[in-house]
């Protein structure tokens, strides 16, 4: 079984791989290039864990093979804050304690951001619609969505 | 195993047809990638179909759509024309998984996975789409209920592959709608499904209807007697009372975790009579 040879971009930045063709997006983003950001929940889309956005779209990276990236501009949790600087985004969630064990909360990070650039005054209902694909264990959602309402409250105030 | 990424539609009917082991067509993959995972499919080459430009596009045609295999159903919501001709058929694509999920699924693929509980289904079969099969002998034309043939099963043939949906031309005066019963609010399977469409005369008088139930048989079935229960009538209490209780007669669920035959048939009534409302509602205006 040969490897494929894939050029995409990453977060900006242009990502060459190789991998196997039954190899996912996640596999390729956690094992060959070391960004363990994305995490594996279950592995078949239920849990949104290991969310990323391919050419602006939210999806799972279980639920899609690295050689289908050829040519894709991906956007991953490692690209979410600048240098030291929070996104918004993560800032909120920490005063806001949107989370407890953490394994949930990239892909909630990504697909919060997703939600925001598209629709940037959500209602709560729009919200819990949206991130209904990110499951959460530990906190009971109250709080993830608070601090998302929050951070487009803010957003809305400083554009 | 094989990766295959054609990029022309004739490409991919040769690959396909003439690959000699298991070629699984690739469109969205939130079916197809689960089933790898789990052992389930171990196919030889994966066909992605997703390079195919045309498989791509939401095309007018005859005053209608024709909505490419590869066409994701995020795409399809963001569609404002098509989602105004056909909101039943949107939203039911708007119901499959997660947004996640949403960003990737395809019509096609909701079809071809041939699961009776698939949510988009229906709601094709209820405003007539045609899926175009594409295969070795050139491309033939079958009505959406005709592909699934039991669970899991569909009557393409080897070689042969959904290419589109084919939307017809929406008539003067006429809406569809699609509801689902599921315990969550959300992320969860059909445990039963209604599609409908329906066209009204000037004076609110329905003048043709299609009825279909998903979830509630081994495939999508088209309701006959439900549709003649509306046609005639301005869809007063007394037809939907007729509507509700041909659709109940029609459902011959299983029972299983989560829903017993009675309740699954009491609820196919329920939400054809719901349905029903919301596309009249649409085909007034």
């Amino acid at each position: 079984m040969s490897n494929i040879h894939v050029t995409t971009k990453i977060n900006g930045d242009p990502t060459e791989y190789l991998c196997a063709p039954d190899e996912t997006l996640l596999d390729v983003l956690r094992d060959r290039l070391g960004m363990t950001g994305s995490k594996e929940g279950c592995g078949t889309g239920d849990c949104g864990a290991c969310s990323v956005t391919v050419n602006g779209r939210l999806v799972c990276s279980c639920l899609m093979l690295g050689a289908e990236a050829e040519g894709a501009e991906i956007e991953t949790i490692e690209g979410m804050a600048d240098g030291d600087q929070l996104h918004p985004l993560q800032q909120k969630f920490i005063e806001h304690a949107a989370l407890q064990c953490g394994i949930c909360t990239p892909g909630i990070l990504v697909a919060a951001k997703s939600l925001l650039e598209k629709n940037p005054d959500p209602t709560e209902e729009e919200a819990r619609y949206w991130l209904a694909g990110n499951l959460c264990r530990c906190t009971g959602y109250d709080k993830i969505i608070r601090a998302v309402l929050d951070t487009a409250a803010d957003l809305r105030k400083a554009s | 195993m094989r990766y295959l990424a054609p990029t022309t539609l004739d490409d991919a009917i040769q690959l396909l047809s003439g690959d000699p082991g298991d070629c699984r067509v690739l469109a969205g993959g939130t079916d197809l990638l689960v089933r790898l995972r789990s052992g389930d499919a171990e196919p030889d080459s994966i066909l992605d179909i997703k390079r195919i430009n045309d498989l791509r596009q939401i095309t007018p045609e005859d005053g209608g759509w024709r909505i490419g295999a590869a066409v994701s159903s995020a795409e399809m919501n963001e569609h404002k024309d098509l989602k105004a001709d056909y909101a039943g058929v949107c939203e039911a694509a708007d119901l499959i998984g997660s947004t996640q999920i949403q960003g990737r699924c395809t019509l096609a693929g909701n079809l071809c996975n041939a699961s009776p509980a698939a949510d988009s289904v229906p709601a094709m079969v209820a405003v007539r789409a045609v899926a175009r099969v594409a295969g070795p002998n050139g491309t033939r034309d079958v009505a959406v209920e005709d592909i699934p043939t039991g669970p899991g099963k569909t009557s393409l043939k080897k070689g042969e592959f959904v290419a589109s949906i084919f939307l017809p031309a929406k008539a003067d005066r006429s809406g569809d709608a699609y509801l689902r019963f599921i315990p969550r609010t959300e992320m969860d399977i059909a445990v039963v499904g209604c599609g409908i469409s329906l066209t009204l005369d000037g004076d609110g008088t329905c003048t043709s209807a299609r009825v279909s139930l998903g979830a509630v048989g081994p495939k999508v079935m088209v309701v006959d007697t439900a549709a003649e229960a509306l046609i005639g009538t301005k869809l007063d209490d007394a037809a939907m009372d007729a509507l509700a209780q041909a659709c109940s007669a029609a459902a011959s669920p299983i029972a299983d975790k989560r829903g017993t035959v009675e309740f699954r048939t009491h609820v196919a009534g329920v939400l054809a009579r719901r349905a029903a409302a919301i596309a009249k509602t649409r085909a007034e205006g």
